[in-house]
């Protein structure tokens, strides 16, 4: 077997490997399109679910969501960035800056369902909140805070040594530095970040579980105390819990839920993408 | 001539390494002060304790004082003595903006608003860095695009631009090519009329082409200092002999 044969075969496993990694992705997307797409219509969209969640919208289901995903991007984003610049630019390399680096992530690794628990007895019970938007977003912003704190502080750590040197050298403070050459530089990074906690927020049950999500609500929510549906929730009683439901409502939910998902990464991906376009090089 | 800065038995330590031992010199007003000397002599670890940008390193320590003007630079503050002694280093770093605002930078951070001040920050301090005429018609576009000459000779302009009464030069022209070197050593002796000059280099050359006077340092240690002529033709140390002929360094 001579050099060019054994370059052919390698190049075909890896590319076979490849294939198998994609494969399971572009099937689900077409079966979930496929099976989904007939249910779609303003009124799915924008109607209340009706006949027992078997016929009707899911537009409390859509809004909830919205709703979810903003409030805990509200509270993860500022306190998740803060933490970052604090520990990279701040904080000195000691026993116990590195246990709270250690410990934010271990974090990422803690089982949604935890935060589920976590939040009911905090947010519901302790605090008070009871069962609502408000204490469902706070336990999903805790969910994605390391996926934030971690991107950001990755984003701040490659902005080169040498600017901040630079802008110390001509004067200015630690803050100014970090405000006027630090972030601007490090933002399309903890954009990045915030793409990535926005995608697991709005799709997670288990956190949503006993802090916010509602089976059925003949009303829309009128404030943050309280509950709402959720399309991933809703996705799980009609799939488990109404029996005889359509086929095609169901996988029309998870397709809202997809495309939801996409748009809101959609419109980060274009901001970041105004951001990287006004970096001066 | 008036002393301008005094350092008395300066020692830098980093960790437990010694990088500096017993300094004690004065720089006169408007000369050109060159310190010569091969790696790790401590050449730039003195200059970077004139600024306190070594105040950055955690592990930096220093004993002895040093005096800019009669004060004790340790009791002023500290973004104010970075904008009075500032600082070009071997590689340009221009900021991540356009070339007037690398300029006002500096000016920005210390509270200067008005437009037309800045404006006029913007040409003077290129004018005397001799880039104005190459750049005055593209001020806004990135300072990334110049050539590495320009772009040191941008970093000078943007150490102007402080209204600095010290400038230091760290090897400035270690990543340039000859013409553009004999560009920044020009603009180095027009400057030395308003300003004082501390040059750190490695290229003896260049030391006897500007200092006015010049100091050989090796291991932490100050060798010799005297005139330039003196240090080049006939020092009083076997070791800078040695070093400014070529024998070893």
């Amino acid at each position: 077997m001579n050099a060019r044969t054994e370059q052919r075969i390698a190049f075909s496993v890896l590319f076979a490997c490849t294939l198998l990694v994609v494969m399971p992705v572009l099937i689900i997307l077409a079966i979930i399109f496929v099976k989904g797409y007939s249910a779609l219509s303003l009124d799915f969209l924008l109607g209340m679910p009706e006949d027992g969640m078997n016929a009707g919208g899911i537009f409390p289901a859509v809004l909830g969501t919205l709703y979810l995903v903003i409030g805990a991007i509200a509270f993860a984003v500022p306190l998740g960035v803060l933490s970052a610049i604090y520990l990279v630019e701040y904080s000195r390399d000691n026993a116990i800056s590195r246990l709270i680096r250690l410990a934010i992530v271990n974090l990422a690794g803690v089982p949604s369902v935890v935060y589920g628990l976590f939040g009911l007895g905090i947010f519901v019970v302790f605090l008070g909140f009871g069962v609502s938007i408000l204490s469902g977003s706070l336990t999903l912003g805790i969910m994605i805070l390391p996926v934030i704190i971690t991107a950001s502080r990755e984003a701040l750590e490659s902005v080169p040594r040498s600017f901040r040197i630079v802008s110390f050298s001509l004067g200015a403070s630690r803050w100014q530095t970090i405000r006027h050459v630090v972030l601007p530089h490090a933002l399309p990074g903890i954009l990045t970040g915030t793409i990535l906690g926005l995608g697991r927020a709005a799709g997670e049950t288990a956190p949503i579980l006993f802090t916010v999500a509602a089976f059925y609500l003949p009303t829309l929510p009128e404030s943050v105390f309280d509950q709402t549906m959720a399309l991933p929730y809703h996705l799980y009683v009609i799939s488990t819990q109404v029996p005889g439901i359509h086929e095609e409502v169901r996988f029309g939910t998870a397709l809202v839920l997809l495309l939801l998902v996409l748009l809101l990464n959609l419109a980060a991906i274009i901001l970041r993408y105004q951001f990287r376009k006004k970096k001066k090089w | 001539m008036s002393v301008h800065i005094a350092v008395n038995n300066l020692s830098v330590f980093y960790k437990e390494v010694c990088a500096l031992k017993n300094l004690t010199l004065e720089i006169q007003r408007n000369e050109i002060f060159s310190i010569i000397g091969p790696a790790n002599s401590g050449k730039t670890s003195f200059m970077q304790c004139l600024n306190r940008l070594n105040d950055l390193n955690q592990d930096y320590r220093k004993t002895g004082t040093i005096m800019m003007d009669g004060v004790d630079i340790d009791t002023l503050d500290v973004e104010d003595l970075r904008a009075r002694a500032g600082i070009v280093f071997a590689l340009p770093f221009p900021l991540p903006m356009s070339i007037a605002e690398n300029i006002t930078y500096g000016p920005r951070m210390h509270g200067m608003r008005s437009k037309a001040k800045l404006d006029e920050v913007v040409e003077q301090s290129l004018r005397d860095a001799y880039l104005w005429d190459e750049v005055k018609d593209r001020l806004n576009s990135p300072a990334m695009n110049l050539s590495g000459g320009q772009q040191q000779r941008l970093c000078i302009a943007r150490v102007l631009a402080g209204k600095p009464e010290v400038i230091l030069f760290d090897e400035p022209t270690s990543g340039l090519d000859p013409i553009s070197t004999a560009r920044v050593e020009e603009t180095m002796v027009i400057l030395k009329d308003r300003f004082t000059i501390v040059l750190v280099t490695n290229n003896v050359a260049q030391a006897a082409r500007v200092g006015t006077r010049t100091a050989f340092f090796l291991m932490g240690e100050m060798v010799e200092v005297a005139d330039t002529k003196t240090i080049f033709t006939a020092p009083s140390d076997r070791r800078t002999d040695e070093y400014v002929t070529g024998k070893f360094g």
